[in-house]
């Protein structure tokens, strides 16, 4: 049961696939949406800090503190965005957002 | 061998609660999977010797975005049921283009395992002197410091966005407005009625 860097980036390679996975199955309701793509962004993180453990180098774990805070803000602003649509539309169904352009 | 029993744990547990996230019914279960799966990656990072990282996501994911989420999701009042219409019929094709995608990502990394940048890569040892902490602190605050501030950035325009994309101002609510308290003479403060004896002053006079 020895475990090597392609294990990780097996299961980094596995939660990438679910994410895109459900953006296409779920492409209706924008939360999920907003959900796969925290689920990628996680899976990308796993890989920066497998990458950066196995070769040691430590500059992998800052590029993951980076990617960790753009997905913050990308989720605090999707869902800012979606509250406002869900206020002016009653719904949050996707394939009327073109609506949003001005 | 300890090590090997934690991987293949954390990683079932993360690769089936991720699932679980995208085909949950209720959202609210999605984001509760979705913590789940942070949980596990968080010990996953343990495990490769990142401890801050883990921490950091346990903190900011945990606490902050996927609450945030749970927020939304509960404040929404949304038929969730509607919004999976269609779910059946992409299915077939997003399982191919995942099937494709997991395929071609899983020989990358056993080629560049094998004979790529990272062959003959082992797990760094983790040494007494420096931690994990003091590591990433050396390295952020010198090399990368202007792309630190430029994150701090990023974080202040994300939260200004969503400060002026959610507030709003109902016309009806009376709100202090200190400029207009300031700047109101004393003229307009008090007035001096006359009133008859036995008439009193209705209230329209007086605004």
């Amino acid at each position: 049961m020895e475990v090597g860097l392609q294990h990780y980036l097996a299961v980094a390679a596995i939660l990438f696939t679910i994410g895109v996975f459900g953006i296409f199955v779920n492409r209706k309701n924008v939360i999920i949406i907003l959900m796969s793509i925290e689920l990628i962004l996680l899976a990308v993180n796993i890989n920066f800090v497998a990458f950066s453990s196995y070769l040691n180098e430590v500059s992998g774990q800052i590029m993951a503190m980076f990617v960790l805070t753009v997905a913050a803000a990308e989720a605090a602003v999707g869902l800012a965005i979606l509250v406002t649509f869900f206020r002016n539309r009653g719904d949050i169904a996707v394939d009327d957002a073109s609506v949003m352009k001005g | 061998m300890l090590q090997g029993i934690a991987f293949y744990l954390l990683a079932a547990v993360a690769v089936v609660a991720g699932l679980l996230v995208v085909t949950a019914r209720n959202p609210v279960h999605s984001v509760l999977w979705l913590i789940l799966a942070f949980f596990s990656s968080a010990g996953l990072f343990v495990l490769l010797g990142a401890e801050f990282l883990a921490m950091l996501l346990v903190v900011v994911y945990v606490g902050a975005v996927a609450v945030l989420f749970l927020f939304v999701v509960m404040m929404l009042d949304v038929d969730f049921l509607k919004l999976r219409e269609g779910f059946a019929r992409y299915l077939p094709l997003a399982a191919i283009v995942a099937g494709v995608l997991l395929a071609e990502m899983i020989m990358v990394s056993i080629a560049v395992v094998q004979n790529g940048a990272a062959a003959d890569a082992v797990l760094a040892a983790p040494t007494a002197d420096v931690s994990n902490v003091q590591a990433i602190g050396r390295v952020l605050y010198t090399d990368y410091v202007y792309f630190f501030q430029a994150a701090g950035i990023v974080l202040l325009i994300a939260m200004i966005g969503a400060i002026t994309l959610t507030l709003r101002h109902k016309p009806h609510i009376k709100r202090q407005n200190i400029a207009d308290q300031i700047n109101r003479p004393a003229a307009k403060a008090m007035e001096v009625k006359t009133v008859q004896s036995g008439q009193g002053v209705s209230p329209e006079e007086l605004l």
